[in-house]
């Protein structure tokens, strides 16, 4: 168990770590480290942002469903946001990357998806079914009242809830929105276990190469903690966008 | 083979109900992780929402600011960090441990909240009655305000505890020898992950599942009251 | 009443029945209204007066009577000749008949006044955004609420508010518009310009006006006719000057009194 930590150990004495008075190669050293985590980073970016949408699509598709009349919608939407809230998301990424081509290989189809494809999709699956949880909620909300204002204005049902309810329903579900897109960034590190050349994976690669422990996985927490405050700083300004018509502004 | 288990690949059904007992092996250390998280959690959790709490600024905002800092950054990349730094301090956990101290690190950020917001329900009048009666703040503490409190704490810590079941997968990165990774290791060693990974979610989906209707019936049983702690 | 004939009645109760559990809020109820009637309804609180507006715009079914409205049934439809619960196309045909204004406003809170009165015709009636927009501001200069038409309903007092829900019924073009307590959320000094506004639409001929309202002042001066409704029943109905001057029955003048008492 000792053999993977211990590896770079004769190097580490060789090699003096970050707390030494030597900081201008410290400096050099976050200077190399950093442009090669940059094309990771930039995978997470990608990654963050096309699940965080698709995942946001779910996420109304399922909790919409979730609230209709329809008993067939309504448990159908149920049972997939129970699938994937209850399964963890390191599971149904393995399951999709190393079980789904065996099932298409069985079916006579190539299932093989890219790591980015597969990534995605875990990840929106995943997020998307928490998100629905909240946009239900925040459908709940919604007073009943204008339920029947839409009706003596004969909006259909499909008009009153994509039209009237949901829209209203947004600010309401925004402060959680925002803790899970911060959940959504975190998750794509997961990513780096099937491969995908993400941020965590491209540190790890760094880490195997230097064995510089200490300033590599610094820099990573760093860029991550950058990475969720710009996630939290573009959720407030959507927040803020959202609840433009709410007296006094935002919640 | 693993654990010494054999399993049997004459058909589907033989080779699922042949891997059984080496998933439940893995499930027993899933299990172990979880409690041990939780466990780490719920205490560095309380100290860490003390700390959030202090009148010194020089002692409430770091310990914000750690909270943030542990809340934004990805559970594997801190387990990573454990894993691979605190050695080079000196510091050498097996990797089970260090597994349960970085769910345990990760999960205090949100479980200080729990506290914080749990006492924080406590209605305001509640203190100045307390503080009416001529109580210490620490009589106040323990017999008025905690006591109000737990009804809140207990469900939410519950759904964390779910929410860190839910995380122990990410310790095989680190060779923990959890459900999923044994899962995974059968299906290196059969070729087949069809089978192993689908029963591996089928046994979470099982499991929170059942904590979900644990944690409900928890809920319904605390008194909204609040508990007496003698 | 008695003189006009069948095809002068906008809305027509044939015995209609409601009840929620034990409790009766509709009994047996017949009751009708002419075309371009203005027809006021008092009576005391939690009596079910609002419930006699509110299954007209079918927002409360009924468990037993019919209603027409414009000679149609409103909560069934005619199958082979057998009156057949309504589906919910025939829901939707029957409501473009009539429009509300309600207690509360319930303006949609996420769009701008203008939005608030152009989505229904845009969305419902297929109008274009131009027309709409027209629409919406003739309705708005009728309710003297041009100037505010980009600002949302936060931005607005209660009686803006229900000024702009006047003028999102109007929009729909409806022949019947149904006010359940329109000013009884309102500051009592906002209640004034509701009214006015009430006043004018009043003066129209062709519009039939169902309003519940406990402004018997209001009442009074607008109303063709005034009923009196008080557990689940009309008790008494009649031209404003008889209800309110000389009340036959001894439940009607018992509320008239404690209403003025009140005041």
């Amino acid at each position: 168990m000792k053999t993977g930590r211990y590896a770079g150990s004769t190097q580490q004495q060789a090699r003096p770590g970050p707390s030494s008075e030597l900081l201008p190669i410290l400096i050099m050293d976050i200077l190399t480290y950093s442009g090669h985590l940059l094309s990771g980073a930039w995978i997470t970016v990608q990654l963050t942002l096309y699940s965080s949408v698709l995942g946001l699509f779910f996420a109304f598709v399922l909790g919409v469903g979730r609230v209709s009349d329809n008993p067939f919608v309504h448990g159908l939407s149920a049972g997939i946001i129970e699938f994937f809230r209850g399964t963890s998301l390191l599971v149904q990424l393995f399951w999709l990357y190393f079980a789904l081509p065996m099932i298409g290989q069985t079916l006579g189809y190539d299932w093989r998806f890219p790591p980015m494809l597969v990534g995605t999709l875990a990840l929106a699956l995943n997020i998307g079914a928490y998100a629905a949880e909240v946009v239900r909620g925040a459908i709940q909300a919604v007073a009943p009242e204008q339920y029947e204002a839409a009706k003596a204005l004969d909006f259909s049902p499909r008009q009153t809830m994509w039209r009237i309810i949901v829209p209203q329903a947004v600010p309401e579900m925004m402060p959680s929105l925002g803790n899970l897109a911060i959940q959504n960034l975190k998750d794509t590190a997961l990513v780096s276990l099937i491969s995908l050349a993400d941020l965590a994976y491209k540190a790890e690669q760094l880490r195997n190469f230097t064995q510089d422990s200490t300033t590599i996985y610094s820099l990573l927490l760093l860029m991550y903690f950058g990475m969720a405050l710009v996630v939290a700083g573009l959720m407030k300004l959507a927040e803020r966008y959202a609840c433009r018509w709410r007296a006094g502004g935002s919640v | 083979m693993l654990f010494g288990i054999e399993w049997d690949t004459s058909s589907h059904w033989a080779f699922a109900v042949s891997i059984l007992p080496i998933l439940g092996k893995g499930l027993l250390v899933t299990l172990q992780a979880t409690v041990v998280g939780f466990l780490l959690a719920a205490g560095f959790g309380l100290v860490l929402a003390g700390l959030k709490g202090m009148r010194s600024r020089l002692v409430a905002w770091p310990a914000r600011f750690f909270s943030e800092f542990l809340r934004d950054t990805p559970l594997l990349v801190q387990l990573f960090f454990l894993y691979y730094v605190l050695p080079d301090y000196g510091l050498v956990l097996p990797a089970f441990m260090t597994g349960a101290l970085a769910l345990g690190l990760q999960y205090s950020a949100y479980t200080s909240e729990v506290y914080r917001a749990g006492i924080q329900s406590v209605p305001a009048g509640q203190l100045e009655a307390a503080r009416a009666l001529d109580l210490t703040p620490g009589r106040t503490f323990f017999a008025i305000v905690l006591p109000q409190a737990i009804p809140r704490i207990i469900p939410a810590l519950g759904n964390y505890l779910v929410s860190i079941m839910k995380d122990v997968p990410i310790l095989s990165v680190v060779a923990v020898l959890e459900v999923l990774n044994v899962a995974r290791i059968i299906g290196d060693r059969s070729f087949n992950y069809m089978i192993p990974l689908s029963m591996v979610g089928l046994i979470y989906l099982l499991m929170t599942l059942v904590a979900a209707w644990a944690v409900r019936k928890l809920d319904e049983r605390l008194p909204k009251e609040g508990i007496h702690l003698q | 009443m008695s003189e006009s004939n069948q095809s002068d009645k906008i809305i027509e109760f044939q015995n209609v029945t409601k009840s929620y559990g034990d409790h009766v809020v509709l009994d047996a109820l017949d009751f009708s209204v002419r075309r371009g009637e203005k027809v006021t309804i008092i009576g005391p609180s939690g009596s079910g007066k609002s419930t006699v507006l509110r299954i007209l715009m079918t927002l409360e079914d009924i468990q037993d009577g019919v209603i027409h409205v414009a000679g149609k049934p409103l909560w069934h439809e005619e199958k082979n000749g057998q009156l057949m619960p309504a589906s919910e196309a025939h829901l939707r045909m029957m409501r473009k008949e009539m429009g509300m204004v309600f207690q509360q406003f319930n303006l949609f809170p996420h769009m701008t006044v203008m939005r608030n009165v152009t989505e229904a015709p845009r969305q419902v009636l297929g109008l274009s955004r131009d027309k709409a927009k027209k629409r919406a501001l003739k309705y708005l200069d009728l309710v003297g609420m041009t100037e505010h038409a980009d600002k949302f309903p936060s931005q607005l007092s209660g009686g803006q508010q229900q000024r702009v829900g006047i003028a999102r019924a109007l929009a729909m073009h409806p022949n019947i518009l149904l006010f359940d307590e329109p000013t009884s959320a309102l500051d009592p000094e906002l209640v004034g310009e509701v009214l006015q506004v009430i006043e004018h639409l009043a003066s129209q001929h062709d519009l039939t006006i169902l309003l519940v309202t406990h402004e018997m002042q209001f009442a009074r001066q607008i109303s063709d006719r005034v009923c009196f409704f008080d557990q689940g029943k009309f008790v008494e109905e009649g031209r404003p000057e008889e209800i309110f001057t000389e009340p036959r029955e001894e439940r009607t003048k018992a509320f008239l009194s404690s209403f003025l008492g009140d005041h």
